[in-house]
């Protein structure tokens, strides 16, 4: 039984990762095409470092994502602590407005920004993506930093208000600190959602302006270019990277509680 | 000062998520031109979206359906393990990747020359055409969606109390009977969790449909991509949007509404 399900989880993460591997490995094709291999060659890769559109491009991608998620931060970080004080029934209305936009298909979205863009007089560019990513990650850090507030003991608020402290050195000095995992999460959790979005974006960029995601899509509607090989094969070497040392570190940091006990 | 603070948050509650849904279900009642008209309810009831919903509903089904044939047994084989933060880590890295990068691997693997014809020549069933299938829409669907099943199922799985699943074999019960009257039962709200989070999504993909299945598979979301990138007919896909909306509400409605917990523990 044991074997069995060792074997089973083996099989499915071969299949999870062969359509990556199957990418990365046609990336050296020099036959430019995902099907026989030809000989080795890195041409793609000098041509994804050379092709200055796709490199303006990564950088609106990061520029987008950072500025984004930095916003969204700063706006859900209020909502949340605004959230954290009211009774109960209040946060629940509060919480199920703020739930619509996770639940809610990213076609929706994309559409009803666009509708809302357009209407506005925004014109459909950097800044509306911009507009459109903070609008859907502003309701996930709120989800990440409120559990966090409530996981705190409100004693220590009590406490820095006795000794004196007003609103603005409560916020800054007592709970800031101790939310902090929270806020760095949700920034991360809107870094991720942001780098990751390709419907939202698809509707509300205009023609001018392009993310890697919108790019990719258009590139493969076209048909196979060894180009998005080399690409993919980047993006993953450095998630992969990433990853890799989030566990080392986070499995370190366990290591050494473990030890303090 | 705290009010002050929430504000920014509210405005932007208000202005990007409540006023686009609503200037949405506006625009389902305008034609074309931007008269007020019921033209577009007409419509989509008279006959082809009917179909055509339906069959999104279909191929939403059996995505999840599938996905959760899948994910089942991998959350059990993964509580298995000794190191289940590791396997679990492995599992969940592709999500990471952009799921259109994931798409376009397949429309390689899946092509003429690709290696799935290059498997089936070899065992001498012979080319076919798995690209611009509706299998092939369903089987990169499932796994692009398996992860996300997986987590919340694995959570509940996770913290079935392993002295419950001791008392039952003590108590007399086969491997199967624990499976079925012990597991099963306990895991239900992350099945529901897992089915939420799945099917929505199944409903309102457009690009997998359109790079995998060419235009031959249409959902929801394509139409209403369709409606409002192409055809520029804002109206009908407005009206194609509220009744996704619909659909989404249905399914929460039946599946709990627990979004909460999910957001929680990723």
């Amino acid at each position: 039984m044991k074997k069995l399900s060792h074997l089973y989880l083996l099989i499915v993460i071969v299949l999870l990762y062969f359509p990556i591997l199957y990418l990365m490995f046609y990336s050296f094709n020099s036959a430019g095409n995902m099907s026989s291999f030809d000989s080795f060659t890195l041409e793609h890769y000098i041509s994804v470092f050379t092709n200055q559109r796709l490199i303006v491009i990564i950088i609106n991608t990061l520029a987008v994502a950072l500025i984004s998620s930095a916003a969204a931060v700063l706006i859900g970080l209020g909502g949340a602590l605004f959230m954290y004080n009211v009774k109960n029934s209040t946060r629940r209305i509060l919480l199920s407005i703020n739930n619509i936009m996770i639940v809610s298909p990213d076609v929706i979205i994309g559409a009803s920004l666009l509708i809302l863009f357009t209407l506005a007089g925004i014109s459909l560019g950097s800044v509306s993506v911009v507009l459109a990513h903070i609008a859907f990650s502003v309701p996930i850090v709120v989800l990440m930093i409120l559990p966090k507030l409530y996981n705190m003991n409100h004693s220590l608020v009590d406490a820095a208000r006795d000794l004196g402290a007003d609103y603005k050195t409560i916020i800054l000095k007592v709970i800031i600190p101790y939310i902090n995992p929270g806020i760095i999460a949700g920034f991360f959790m809107a870094l991720t959602y942001s780098l990751d979005d390709f419907a939202v974006t698809f509707f509300v960029t205009g023609s001018g302006f392009s993310v890697l995601s919108v790019e990719i899509y258009a590139m493969a509607r076209r048909g196979i270019s060894l180009e998005i090989n080399a690409v993919s094969t980047l993006i993953f070497l450095f998630v992969f990277a990433l990853v890799f040392i989030y566990y080392l570190l986070s499995t370190h940091k366990q290591l050494k509680k473990e030890k303090v006990l | 000062m705290r009010r002050l603070l929430a504000v920014p948050y509210f405005i932007w509650m208000l202005v990007f998520v409540i006023t686009p849904l609503l200037l949405m279900a506006g625009y389902s009642f305008l034609d074309f031109s931007g008269n007020i008209t019921l033209n577009n309810y007409a419509e989509f009831f008279s006959g082809n979206y009917i179909k055509m919903t339906v069959s999104s509903f279909w191929y939403a089904f059996l995505i999840t359906i599938f996905t959760l044939l899948v994910s089942y047994p991998l959350a059990l084989a993964v509580r298995m393990t000794s190191n289940k933060t590791m396997w679990l880590l492995i599992i969940i890295l592709p999500t990471w990747i952009n799921l259109l990068l994931k798409t376009y691997a397949f429309i390689g693997i899946f092509g003429r020359n690709g290696v799935v014809n290059g498997i089936a020549g070899w065992l001498n069933i012979g080319g076919f055409q798995l690209l611009f299938s509706d299998a092939a829409f369903i089987i990169v669907s499932v796994y692009i969606f398996m992860p996300f099943m997986l987590l919340p199922v694995f959570n509940a799985i996770d913290d079935i109390d392993n002295n419950l699943l001791n008392a039952a074999r003590d108590l007399g019960a086969s491997r199967t009977e624990v499976l079925f009257k012990v597991i099963m039962p306990l895991s239900v709200e992350g099945v529901k969790t897992g089915v939420q989070v799945v099917f929505i999504p199944s409903l309102s993909l457009f690009m997998i449909t359109r790079l995998i299945t060419g235009n031959k598979v249409i959902t929801l979301g394509t139409a209403i991509e369709q409606q409002f990138l192409t055809n520029e007919n804002w109206g009908m896909g407005s009206t194609i949007g509220v009744f996704l909306i619909l659909m989404m509400l249905i399914v929460m409605i039946f599946t709990g509404g627990s979004s909460k917990k999910r957001v929680n523990k990723i």
